[in-house]
């Protein structure tokens, strides 16, 4: 229970669905005031304050599982090593993988638990497969797409069947006082919301070039690559136009040689994609089929031919998508109107290929 | 319900709820010059003589706080800063300190710039007088005063109070004790301790929370934390909590007078849970000085448990205990009274107190017991995380 409106109500729709409900609060850092602070974040004394209210409210006993250690090795450097390497890590779905529906459900089950029920808006079938949400706005099956089946078969999603602006006027009506507490959005581990900030904290800062990838020519410098995504618009600090008078985007991370290369949207376009090894969610596939790709949180969804090769997945594009940065997870979909799309499978994006004339050119980072 | 935390606080007595309940009913402030003030000063007067007498005080010597917590600071910040002067600016405190205490301390060290010797302490958790001795000889002048619990309320272990006032003594140092966790469960004679100060608390011996005091020899002085009437000795302002005071009055006089048995009652009562857990599981580790330890108390480690997994399992099967002390973040670090002790982090982090008190029988002895070894089962199999 994070403290906010879909923990709790979830907790309440496992209480009257007959279940034994122990609430749980996630102590990720040690020092609580050093992440975010106010009403918004995760991992906050207040936050903490908010859920045990919650669970006093829905008659449950109420703890603070401290997964400070865990969760800063698992989540926090993993995230400054992917920034470091030139990639765009997705924490949320990192945190899903190794704290919640592994740490903490680990521990669970050795304590006599059967199962992690959370506030995430996704469906499980009865068939056990990972299905979006009803409501698109709020689907997070895109977090979730990292559970294995065996972790999948010990959680539980009691939201999914629900548009958002429902759960919280459920929330009103039970009486829970964070029914109106705004959603979090940000990076709960990042207290001011300053990523670039944080990473160059850590990362430290040093003067890099900032290259027209087309002609090679330096645009202007910057103070640390690990500060940029692929597909990133904003905050170049480039004074000069191109020569088109377009907007220039990050094409590529170069962090061996700490450069950032540029140029213009067309240049993001991708249709080719190929991931490490996945996950499968559902019943392990091979050779080629088609379905559909996501690419980031609550991104775009693109029909696709997906290939089973040897420790990835390659996925060709019906259309082609633009800024796909290494390190967020292509979430593999079987659609169904019906029940909702079923995750098939998912993999980390270790390259993107762009969609120019027949050469092949990687939009991947070289790397370090 | 097997309730098994009576350190963290116990239930009223009955005969204190009586004489809260009654003296809450009647008008009065303490303070004023009417009939109904004198009535409110009479109940005040008489309580503090009552507690006096119980501890070997004298009725001068005895300031009604809000707290413990309060009773503390006052003792620890106002005799330092009385005291403080040209080359004399050092606190001497223990590693075992309750936060009251040791957050005072560590506030005075950073904030006003004191100086802070801590004192450390055995394998069982018993302050080395050695090391104090050692201390006064070379830097007894620099001073302001030593402050050493009487019994600390995680292990149980009692402290050698009476030897350490001895030891400052010749140099004029004033001795604070914490008797928090000791008042109406071991002999407390405040008279023969040497203590220039100590602390008690309410709703530790069946008082109601809210209270405290602090026994303060005449000749010292402390500066106030709080300003303002200056009911009590003009070092602690506030009305007086009347009722509050009666019922503190009430506790402190019946569980100093049933002391001797209840103390017997509970120490079997308890040798009967540690002998029984030890023989569930073989492993655990019984913490604390073996003999000279609080009545109620018995604090075990589990190798391999986390205490805070232990902690909700027993709940979950209706004994409620505790993991270290309390952490306002309800985030657990290990106790730094067993890393102290020597313990090392996990350990530290693997330890339940159990702690008796007034209204504990056999019965909830028995739901541990009961409890424990499916508890220790679960827990190991969760590990260290």
């Amino acid at each position: 229970m994070s403290g906010g409106v879909d923990s709790a109500v979830a907790a309440a729709r496992a209480v009257e669905a007959g279940h034994d409900v122990t609430g749980v609060h996630l102590a990720l850092s040690k020092n609580p005031q050093t992440y975010r602070t106010g009403a918004r974040g995760c991992c906050t004394i207040e936050d903490s304050r908010d859920a045990r209210r919650a669970a006093d409210v829905i008659g449950i006993p109420f703890y603070v599982w401290d997964m400070a250690e865990r969760f800063h090795e698992d989540v926090v450097e993993d995230f400054y090593s992917e920034y470091a390497a030139g990639r765009t890590p997705n924490p949320c779905l990192r945190c899903n993988e190794k704290i919640k529906f592994a740490a903490v459900l680990d521990r669970a089950m050795a304590l006599g638990f059967d199962a992690v029920a959370t506030g995430h808006y996704a469906r499980k079938g009865d068939d056990g497969l990972l299905r979006r949400a009803v409501d698109p706005g709020k689907d997070q099956s895109y977090v979730l797409a990292v559970l294995t089946p065996a972790q999948l078969a010990h959680s539980m999603f009691p939201l999914g069947d629900t548009p958002k602006d429902q759960v919280r006027v459920e929330a009103e009506t039970r009486g829970l006082a964070v029914a109106r507490k705004p959603d979090s959005h940000d990076i709960c581990f990042i207290a001011d919301g300053d990523t670039a900030g944080f990473l160059k904290n850590r990362l430290g800062s040093a003067t890099g070039d900032i290259v027209d990838q087309a002609t090679g020519e330096v645009l202007g410098s910057h103070d640390g690559s690990h500060q940029f995504t692929v597909g990133q618009r904003h905050g170049l600090g480039l004074k000069r136009p191109a020569a088109d008078g377009k907007p220039r985007y990050v094409l590529s991370i170069t962090p061996v040689d700490n450069r950032v290369e540029v140029g213009p949207r067309e240049a993001l376009r991708v249709d080719r994609i190929r991931t490490g090894k996945p996950v499968w969610l559902a019943a392990e596939r091979t050779g080629t089929f088609e379905a559909e790709i996501q690419l980031r949180a609550h991104g775009e969804v693109y029909p696709a031919t997906v290939t089973v090769e040897d420790d990835g997945l390659s996925a060709r594009l019906h259309r082609p998508a633009f800024g796909v940065a290494a390190g967020q997870a292509l979430v593999v979909y079987d659609p169904d109107a019906a029940q909702g799309d079923a995750v098939l499978a998912s993999g980390t994006i270790d390259t993107a290929l762009r969609a120019t004339d027949g050469t092949v050119e990687s939009l991947e980072t070289a790397g370090v | 319900m097997a309730y098994l935390d009576h350190a963290a606080t116990t239930p009223m007595l009955p005969q204190a709820l009586d004489a809260y309940v009654r003296t809450a009913q009647s008008l009065g402030n303490a303070s004023s010059l009417h009939g109904s003030g004198r009535t409110a000063r009479r109940t005040v007067e008489e309580a503090r003589e009552r507690i006096a007498e119980a501890l070997a005080a004298k009725p001068g010597e005895v300031i009604f706080t809000g707290s413990g917590t309060e009773a503390d600071n006052l003792a620890v910040k106002g005799i330092h800063w009385a005291r403080r002067a040209d080359g004399r600016n050092r606190v001497v405190t223990t590693a075992i300190e309750h936060h009251a205490v040791a957050d005072a301390v560590a506030w005075l060290g950073d904030h006003e710039k004191a100086d802070v010797t801590e004192l450390p302490v055995d394998k069982i958790g018993r302050i080395d007088t050695a090391v104090l001795a050692e201390l006064l000889d070379e830097r007894a002048g620099e001073i302001t005063v030593i402050t050493c619990m009487w019994a600390n309320n995680e292990v149980g272990t009692l402290q050698p109070i009476a030897e350490i006032a001895a030891l400052a003594e010749p140099h004029g140092i004033p001795v604070h004790t914490d008797a928090i966790q000791a008042v109406g469960h071991v002999p407390v004679d405040f008279a023969a301790s040497g203590a220039a100060a100590l602390t008690l608390s309410g709703h530790k011996l069946g008082g109601p929370t809210g209270t405290g005091a602090l026994l303060l020899r005449r000749d010292v002085t402390a500066v106030p934390l709080l300003h303002g009437g200056g009911q009590e000795r003009e070092i602690r302002s506030g009305t007086l909590d009347v009722p509050g005071i009666a019922a503190l009055a009430e506790a402190v006089v019946h569980a100093v007078r049933t002391q001797e048995t209840e103390s017997q009652r509970l120490a079997l009562l308890r040798d009967d849970l540690v002998a029984r857990l030890r023989l569930a599981v073989p492993d655990a580790v019984y913490n604390g000085d073996p003999e000279l330890r609080l009545p109620g108390n018995a604090h075990l480690s589990f190798p391999g448990c986390e205490g805070d997994a232990l902690l909700m399992l027993l709940d979950a099967a209706g004994v409620e205990c505790a993991t270290g002390s309390a952490c306002s973040a309800g985030i657990a670090q290990p106790s730094h009274v067993l890393l102290a002790m020597g313990a090392d982090p996990d350990d530290a982090r693997s330890s339940l107190r159990f702690t008796l008190g007034w209204p504990t029988t056999k019965a909830d002895v028995d739901a541990l017991v009961a409890a424990l070894p499916e508890a220790v089962r679960r827990a190991k199999s969760a590990g260290l995380t």
